[in-house]
């Protein structure tokens, strides 16, 4: 058959021939630029008008940004040396006020000898978030980040380093009992018999212990007291102790929206709808006025910890709604495999529900982690120095009266750069967690 | 009914505690914490604000300072609260800070209603106004149909309204939040008119790129007599420092200065007056609960009234507040303190 033809074609080609790249015009930028931005009339008028946007406001903003004062020690200073080295009827920045005033932005009023204290904290929380966050960290990072808490508030706090420890010991011994209790007993009485032993503790028996220790082994840093907290340290505090108390309230707060039991439900719904239906703010006041009013006077119930509490409640709320969303995403099917299969209920929450639930929910649930971080200047209305505040404290200086756009801006930038991360670390990990479903 | 027994324990708690705290004096507190609790603003141009490295500085905070040199010996011994408008007074109220000292206007609620005792006036304010020099208006009265940027909740605002409507004369309000965006407002010109009290005003418009071009009105249309504030009912704490701010005013008028108190002090000198004040004669500090070197103290960290006036808002400061109604009675003001006998 083959060969009726071989003498009617003239020319075969007996090898492939290379690939080329495709023509401009249908790839690469030439291309890219005409299907994005030049397709059809309307497309090209849009760009033509987005593109002259983008150019006065940056003919406006560069020059603004670029031609601006470092150097000076107040916003008079400023405007004459950005007159002097620009000319006449110029208008800059001044950074000025920045650079003289970062140290304070970032560590409100922490005395200055002991910055390396929350610079140290700050790393190790890193190293601490670390081997939660991937995969491919070391896991002996782990012991790092159950010890955290109790080292990262001894840095930040100071004081004698028993109380930490004893704090942590709580923790130890509530572990150790269900350990104990839950071989011998039900898990239930286990977590009952671990509460009531972790609260005898803290309550009764850890004050004197740790003073016992205090006494035979002093160790301490020194204190700083709560007042001296400010600026993007205390919005990090606020936020990362709000961020890592939330997400596992809020987990079992909804998952107790869900359960059967009367009570667990009752107690759920009211907290979540009561938290849900107060604004941020008002819980703010409760926590330094009205808790202020009801509290015996002289009582040191910090208000940090009060404020961090409050945050942390609200954010559980949110939190709780939606993971609910994620739970209510899943097919009956799932909680129906994971009965057939014999698992016990928090055995089935465990190994099949939470996962699919979480993954479901995170861009909701970064969402709230987004939003708690921001809220935190709200914090600023009770008198507390974030950067807001402290902004506000800085212009009062008279030498920075009326320095608007470059605060803001910086702290703008700061903020952004916090929860751009947190939103683009979201994207990563619902890219390593897609299964193909879809 | 278990709710109720809780809650009457705990209130019965406060109860008792508080009245402990009350029969212990706040004197006696701060002197057995070794450190005053001073409420001041969260920053006001002038008045309270911290510098680069923390420290607060301004004419509120030296009284803080002075009552903490007067009782403590030690001007640095003071723990600075900053409280907002919001919370001031329950802070006080709460006993979370021992006295405010935070531009507060005197005025019958808060002295009657909300049981505080102001122990005097350290700076008479009043509500002005603040106008673009080009409008070419000289007085309040011929601001019809303005429009005005005002803080929106306070009493300014108030007392705009009373004085449009006494004038007969109508005006668009411009409300804003915070001092800082009353600046941009009146600068972009979304507002002809920017009141607030007068001392504010200065503050704002010193710093304007072109101050000269813009001019405050010479009417003042409200009473803001603004003085440091204690809890009622601690009566011999109110003393010391209703006392030392009047040291502080009596020194300038006597001529004591941060330069030559020490001296003065030193030993009995011609002035009865000065000599009870210094405690080189009589027994005035120990009938206040201190000792003799109180006023002393008190006048030796930042001055007398006079010198502390205008080192923060004073006329060589970029405020630039003349003394006005806050010169001495001697000068035509107001700064009246009762004689030290």
């Amino acid at each position: 058959m083959s060969g009726t033809h071989a003498e009617t074609v003239r020319y075969v080609r007996d090898t492939m021939l290379p690939e080329q790249a495709p023509p401009l015009s249908a790839a690469g930028p030439i291309a890219w630029v005409r299907t994005n931005l030049f397709a059809g009339w309307f497309n090209t008028i849009m760009t033509l008008l987005s593109l002259a946007v983008i150019f006065f406001t940056l003919v406006e903003l560069v020059p603004w940004l670029v031609q601006s004062s470092w150097t000076a020690t107040s916003l008079n200073e400023c405007r004459a040396q950005i007159v002097e080295m620009y000319g006449e009827g110029t208008t800059g920045a001044c950074w000025a006020v920045i650079r003289e005033r970062y140290l304070q932005l970032i560590y409100g009023f922490y005395p200055s000898e002991l910055y390396w204290r929350p610079s140290l904290a700050f790393v190790l929380l890193i190293f601490a978030v670390a081997p939660i966050l991937f995969e491919r960290v070391p896991r002996a990072l782990l012991y790092l980040t159950v010890i955290y808490p109790f080292l990262g508030a001894w840095l930040m706090w100071g004081g004698t380093v028993w109380l930490p420890i004893g704090a942590f010991m709580g923790f130890v011994f509530a572990y150790l009992t269900i350990r104990f209790v839950g071989t011998r007993a039900g898990a239930i009485v286990a977590a009952i018999a671990a509460v009531v032993v972790a609260i005898v503790w803290w309550l009764f028996l850890m004050g004197p212990v740790v003073q016992e220790f205090e006494q035979s082994i002093p160790l301490a840093l020194e204190p700083v007291e709560s007042r001296a907290f400010g600026g993007f340290m205390l919005s990090i505090l606020i936020g990362v102790t709000a961020i890592a108390g939330s997400l596992p309230l809020g987990i079992l707060l909804a998952l107790g929206r869900q359960s059967d039991l009367f009570i667990v439900k009752s107690l759920c719904v009211g907290f979540i709808e009561f938290i849900r239906g107060v604004p941020l703010i008002t819980l703010l006041f409760v926590a330094s006025v009205l808790l202020n009013v009801f509290l015996p006077p002289g009582t040191n119930f910090d208000i940090i910890l009060r404020v961090m509490i409050m945050v942390t409640l609200f954010a559980a709320a949110y939190m709780a709604e939606v993971v609910r969303g994620g739970l209510a995403a899943l097919p009956k099917g799932q909680y129906e495999a994971a009965d057939a299969l014999g698992l016990d209920y928090w055995k089935a929450q465990r190994l099949i529900i939470m996962p699919q639930a979480l993954k479901i929910s995170i861009p909701g649930i970064v969402s709230t982690f987004i939003g708690v971080f921001k809220d935190t200047t709200l914090v600023s209305i009770i008198g507390l120095l974030d950067p807001l505040g402290l902004s506000n404290a800085i212009r009062s200086d008279t030498a920075w009266n009326g320095v608007v756009w470059e605060l803001y801006g910086f702290i703008a930038l700061m903020f952004f750069i916090f929860c751009f991360s947190m939103s683009r670390y979201s994207m990563y990990l619902e890219r390593k967690l897609q299964t193909g479903h879809r | 009914m278990k709710k109720t027994v809780v809650f009457g324990t705990f209130v019965a708690m406060g109860l008792a505690a508080g009245a402990g705290a009350a029969a212990a004096g706040t004197l006696d507190d701060v002197k057995t914490r070794g450190k005053l609790n001073c409420g001041v603003a969260t920053g006001v141009p002038g008045f309270a604000s911290p510098d680069a490295n923390g420290e607060w500085q301004g004419f509120d905070v030296a009284v803080c300072r002075a009552v903490a040199a007067a009782v403590l010996n030690d001007p640095a011994a003071v723990e600075f609260v900053p409280t907002t408008g919001k919370t001031r007074f329950t802070a006080l109220a709460s006993g979370e800070i021992d006295m405010l000292a935070r531009n507060t206007t005197w005025t019958f609620s808060r002295d009657v209603d909300l049981k505080f005792d102001f122990v005097g006036v350290n700076y008479y304010d009043g509500q002005g106004f603040l106008i673009p020099k080009e409008m070419g208006v000289t007085s309040a009265r011929d601001l019809n149909g303005a429009t005005v940027c005002i803080q929106t909740g306070t009493t300014t605002e108030l007392n705009l309204a009373d004085f449009f409507r006494i004038n007969n004369i109508e005006y668009e309000p411009v409300p804003i939040e915070t001092n800082a965006e009353a600046q941009q407002q009146y600068i972009a010109g979304a507002c002809d008119v920017y009141t607030t009290d007068a001392s504010g005003l200065a503050a704002s418009r010193a710093t304007f790129e072109d101050p000269a071009a813009h001019v405050v009105l010479p009417e003042i249309i409200s009473k803001e007599p603004l003085g440091p504030l204690v809890r009622h009912g601690d009566n011999e704490w109110g003393d010391v420092v209703r006392w030392t701010l009047n040291a502080l005013i009596a020194a300038e008028e006597l001529g004591v200065t941060s330069a030559n108190v020490a001296d003065m002090a030193a030993e009995a000198g011609n002035n009865p007056e000065i000599n009870r004040m210094l405690g080189t004669e009589g027994n005035l500090g120990e009938m206040l609960g201190l000792d003799a070197d109180w006023a002393k103290r008190a006048i030796a960290v930042a001055g007398n009234y006079g010198e502390i006036f205008e080192k923060n808002i004073g006329e060589n400061t970029p405020i630039g507040l003349a003394r006005g109604l806050n010169a001495q009675w001697t000068e035509g003001g107001l700064m009246y303190a009762p004689p030290f006998r």
